[in-house]
C-alpha cells in the first residue's frame, strides 16, 4: 500500500477518534454543570481540560478568560480552531477524500454526510442543545467504525485506520483522566461530591455501568483511574487500546518495523503487567504525562517507518 | 439558422420516433410530483456520494454537482452499430498518424498535411521522435464529441486524445438510473456499460512493457483538488488499483516505483491523468510539482508505458481536426464512415477572408482552447461581441478555426418549466489496445440554458443517462 495512502487512513480515523473523545469531555462538562458545585469550581474544570488537551494557550490568544460558554465554542463548533470538533470532522472528511478510493463507498459516503451534516452546527450558538450535539458526535464515530468494520477488507488499509483510531483512543483516555485529576473539583465540600464527579467522568466515556460490573463497590478515584488505564477488557481504556493497536502494529510488520513493535511493546506492557499504586508511584498526573509522551514518541515512530516512506530513500 | 434541429425522441411530424415508444409511454404515465421528488432524490444522493467537481476560481475547495437530467437520450441498436464503426476507423487513423508523426512523417512527404501545422505545434513533442511504444498505440483512450445535424447524421466536433474525462458520469449516470427508475429497466433491452472499467484494466494491462507478465497498473492524478479528482478515485477503485500522485513515485536505475508501507514497487503501466507538461519536471514544466523526475527517461528506456502516450496531442489539435478524413483516407485507404464538421483554417487567407464576411453565423475557436472558453458563437452574440472578437481574430489569425453554427440535435429535458428540448452531444469513449474496444453508450452532455449550444460543465451545461437499446 502507498505510505500516503496508508497516511491518510491512519489520520482519517485519528480525527474521527478525536472528535468522539472531545465530545465525551463535553458532555462530562455538562453533566458537572448539573452538580451543586461553585461557578468558579466549574470554571477551574475547563481551564484543567484545555491544559490536558495542551489547548490552553490557543484558548487564550482567542478569549480573555475561560468560561464555560467560550470553551464549548472553542472546542466543539470554531472553525478556525484546527482542534474544535468541527474541524476534526472536516479534516477526517478531507482525509478519506484523498483516499475515497481505498476506502469503500459507504465509508466515504457516512464521513462525507457526516461532515456535510456537521455544517448545520455552530453557526448562532445562542441556545446550544449540547447533549443533544454530544449524542450525535458520538454516533457519527459509531457509525463510521461499524462501517469500517462491516465493509472494509481486513487488510492493510483496515490495519493503518485501526491504528490510528486505538493510539488516539489511548491518548484521549489519558487526557480525560488527567484533567479529572487536576480539577480541584468539589473536593471538600462534600464527601458525596466527589464521587459523583468520578461518575460523572465514567458516563461519559460510557463506562458507568461496566464500573458496576466489575467492582460492584461505590466509586473511587483510584478505582475509576485503574479501570480506564489497566482493565485488560474495557474498550475504551489505555491497556485496551495498547492491546487493539499493537495487534494492528504487528500485521503491518515489514523488516524495518522491530524497533516500533518493541517499543509499542513495551509500552503495553506497563499496562498489561504493572501494578497501578508502582506506575502512578509519583502521582498519577505525572504518570499520565510520562504516557503521553511515549504515545506520541509512538506516533512519530509509525510515522517514520510507515507514513512517510523516509526509510525507502 | 431556419432549420429546425434533430428531435432525438420525436420525429418531425411530432411523433414518438419508434425506438422511444415505450419510454415516452412510460413518462406520461409518470405523475409530475413523482418525477419531481426523484429529482430530488438525485441530487442528494449525487451530493452524498460526492459525485461533484472542484470549480477553478471560487472559494478554496468549492464542490459543485453537474446537474443531472432524468430523462435518458436513447439510440437504437443500428445507429449506434454504425457510429461506433466510424469511431473506431476514425481512432484507428488517429493511432496511426500520431505513429507516423513520431517516425517516418509520411503523410507530411505526401503533402497531405501542412508539415509546418504540425511541427511548429506545441503539441508536438521531440522528445518522443523515433521511441517505440506498446503495440504502436498512443491514445489508449479517446473521448470523440459527436454531435447529430439537422440532417440527422453524426458528426465529429472534436477528437479528445490526451486526458479525456467525463467516464465516471456515463457510469454513475446509469447507476442513478436504475437506482432511481428500476422498473424502466425491465421494459428497455439496455446495453450495459458497468463493466467499462473492467475492459481499461484490460487494454492498459495488454500495453505493459514488453516482457511483463503481471502488469502493475497505477493511476497518476493531480491530487484531491484537481477538478476531475472524483473520476480518478472513482476508476482507480473500480479498476482496484492504486491511486498515486507524483510524490508516491520515484524513478531508480531508469525504472518506475511506488513508495509504499512496505518498500519500493516497481510500476509497469501508468494511466495518467496529468498533461504532457506536468509529467516530469526534468523534460517538461521544471516547476512542475504532480509529476516524477526522471520518467521521461524511464518511458524512453522502455521501462514503463504511459498512458495517454506522450505527445498524443498533436493529433486533437483543433487546426489538425480538418485533416482526419485524409488520414483515414491516407492509412486505412477507405473512405471516413463519420464526416467532419465543416472547418475554415484562419491562417489560410481564404478562409479568412470568408470568415470575418460571415462572423454572425459562424462559430469561432480557439485553435487550442478547451472547456467551452475563449469562443464566439455568432448567432448568439451582440453586434459589439462580434467586432471584439473581429479584433482579436486580425491581431492573430493563426489561433483560429471558425465552424458553421450546427443546429445540435435536442433531447427533451427536465427544466425549470417543465419538459423542453435541450441541445446535446455525445461523447463514447473509444478504448484501443491490442484491438479497439468501445462501450455501448457514453457521456451525453445537455446545454440546460434554452437555445444554448454550450454543453460544458463550466458553462451550465448537465448531463444524462446514454442508452443504447439492444438489437
Amino acid at each position: 500500500m502507498l505510505s500516503r495512502t496508508a497516511d491518510h487512513l491512519y489520520w482519517m480515523s485519528r480525527y474521527v477518534e478525536r472528535a468522539e473523545n472531545l465530545a465525551r469531555m463535553l458532555d462530562a462538562h455538562y453533566r458537572l454543570s448539573f452538580l451543586p458545585r461553585a461557578p468558579e469550581v466549574l470554571v477551574q474544570g475547563w481551564s484543567a481540560t484545555l491544559t490536558s488537551l495542551g489547548m490552553i494557550d490557543e484558548y487564550r490568544q482567542r478569549h480573555q478568560q475561560v468560561s464555560a460558554r467560550a470553551a464549548l465554542q472553542f472546542l466543539a463548533f470554531d472553525r478556525a480552531h484546527a482542534g474544535s470538533i468541527l474541524s476534526c470532522l472536516n479534516r477526517a472528511r478531507e482525509n478519506a477524500h484523498a483516499v475515497r478510493g481505498t476506502i469503500t463507498s459507504e465509508l466515504w459516503e457516512t464521513l462525507n454526510a457526516t461532515y456535510l451534516d456537521s455544517r448545520a452546527f455552530g453557526g448562532n450558538t445562542g441556545n446550544i442543545d449540547v447533549a443533544n450535539f454530544v449524542e450525535w458526535v458520538k454516533y457519527r464515530s459509531h457509525l463510521a467504525r461499524g462501517v469500517t468494520a462491516g465493509t472494509m477488507l481486513r487488510d492493510e488499509a483496515h490495519h493503518f485506520a485501526s491504528i490510528g483510531t486505538f493510539i488516539e483512543r489511548a491518548d484521549a483516555t489519558t487526557r480525560l483522566l488527567e484533567a479529572r485529576w487536576r480539577d480541584p473539583g468539589g473536593k471538600g465540600e462534600r464527601l458525596i461530591t466527589e464521587a459523583s464527579e468520578w461518575a460523572v467522568l465514567l458516563r461519559a466515556l460510557s463506562a458507568f455501568e461496566v464500573y458496576r460490573k466489575v467492582y460492584r463497590e461505590s466509586v473511587t478515584p483510584w478505582r475509576v483511574t485503574e479501570l480506564l488505564l489497566l482493565n485488560a477488557e474495557m474498550p475504551r481504556s489505555v491497556h485496551c487500546s495498547l492491546s487493539d493497536l499493537l495487534r494492528n502494529l504487528n500485521a503491518v510488520h515489514h523488516d524495518k518495523s522491530d524497533e516500533t513493535e518493541r517499543y509499542a511493546g513495551e509500552l503495553h506492557a506497563r499496562f498489561r503487567y504493572g501494578r497501578l499504586e508502582e506506575l502512578c508511584a509519583d502521582g498519577v498526573p505525572q504518570f499520565l504525562d510520562q504516557v503521553q509522551r511515549r504515545l506520541n514518541g509512538l506516533a512519530d515512530r509509525i510515522g517514520a517507518d510507515f507514513l512517510v516512506a523516509g526509510h525507502l530513500g | 439558422m431556419a432549420t429546425m434541429p434533430f428531435d432525438e425522441m420525436h420525429d418531425a411530424g411530432g411523433a414518438p420516433r419508434p425506438h422511444c415508444r415505450t419510454y415516452l409511454e412510460w413518462l406520461r404515465r409518470q405523475p409530475a410530483e413523482l418525477l419531481a421528488a426523484k429529482r430530488t432524490e438525485a441530487d442528494a444522493l449525487f451530493h452524498r456520494v460526492g459525485i461533484t467537481f472542484a470549480v477553478y476560481g471560487e472559494e478554496a475547495g468549492a464542490e459543485r454537482l453537474i446537474p443531472f437530467d432524468i430523462v435518458p437520450r436513447v439510440l437504437p441498436a443500428a445507429e449506434w452499430e454504425q457510429l461506433a464503426a466510424g469511431l473506431r476507423q476514425r481512432v484507428r487513423a488517429l493511432n496511426a498518424f500520431i505513429a507516423d508523426i513520431y517516425h517516418g512523417q509520411d503523410i507530411l512527404r505526401a503533402g497531405r498535411v501542412p508539415a509546418d501545422y504540425l511541427l511548429c505545434n506545441s503539441q508536438y513533442r521531440p522528445e518522443m521522435q523515433g521511441i517505440e511504444v506498446p503495440g504502436g498505440i498512443y491514445a489508449h483512450i479517446a473521448g470523440i464529441d459527436v454531435v447529430r445535424a439537422d440532417d440527422g447524421a453524426f458528426y465529429v466536433l472534436e477528437d479528445n486524445l490526451r486526458v479525456p474525462s467525463g467516464v465516471s458520469y456515463m457510469l454513475e449516470n446509469r447507476k442513478m438510473m436504475m437506482r432511481l427508475f428500476p422498473d424502466l429497466f425491465a421494459q428497455h433491452a439496455t446495453e450495459s456499460v458497468e463493466h467499462y472499467p473492467d475492459v481499461l484494466l484490460e487494454n492498459l494491462k495488454s500495453v505493459a512493457p514488453q516482457g511483463v507478465t503481471d502488469p502493475k497498473v497505477m493511476l497518476l492524478t493531480p491530487g484531491a483538488f484537481n477538478s476531475a479528482y472524483f473520476e480518478h478515485a472513482f476508476l482507480a477503485q473500480q479498476m482496484g488499483i492504486e491511486l498515486v500522485e507524483g510524490q508516491d513515485l520515484f524513478i531508480r536505475d531508469d525504472y518506475l516505483f511506488a513508495r509504499t508501507t512496505s518498500g519500493p514497487q516497481r510500476v509497469d503501466v501508468v494511466y495518467r491523468r496529468i498533461d504532457d507538461d506536468f509529467l516530469d519536471p526534468l523534460a517538461f514544466r521544471s516547476d512542475s510539482m504532480l509529476g516524477v523526475p526522471g520518467l521521461l527517461t524511464a518511458y524512453r528506456a522502455g521501462h514503463v508505458t504511459i498512458a495517454n502516450a506522450i505527445g498524443t496531442g498533436i493529433a486533437d489539435d483543433k487546426s489538425i481536426y480538418p485533416y482526419v478524413p485524409e488520414m483515414i483516407r491516407f492509412y486505412l485507404g477507405e473512405a471516413p464512415l463519420l464526416a467532419n464538421v465543416q472547418t475554415w483554417i484562419l491562417r489560410r487567407e481564404e478562409d479568412l477572408a470568408y470568415v470575418l464576411a460571415h462572423l454572425p453565423e459562424l462559430v469561432v475557436k480557439e485553435v487550442h482552447g478547451a472547456g467551452g472558453y475563449g469562443m464566439l458563437i455568432g448567432p448568439a452574440s451582440s453586434k459589439a461581441q462580434i467586432e471584439a472578437f473581429r479584433l482579436k481574430i486580425l491581431a492573430a489569425p493563426e489561433r483560429y478555426i471558425a465552424q458553421p453554427t450546427l443546429a445540435l440535435s435536442t433531447s427533451p429535458t427536465f427544466t425549470e418549466s417543465g419538459l423542453a428540448p435541450r441541445h446535446i452531444d455525445l461523447r463514447p469513449f473509444v478504448l484501443s489496445g491490442r484491438e479497439i474496444t468501445i462501450v455501448p453508450g457514453g457521456l451525453t452532455r445537455v446545454a440546460l440554458r434554452e437555445g444554448s449550444l454550450v454543453v460544458n460543465s463550466s458553462q451550465g451545461g448537465g448531463t444524462k443517462d446514454t442508452w443504447v437499446l439492444g438489437a
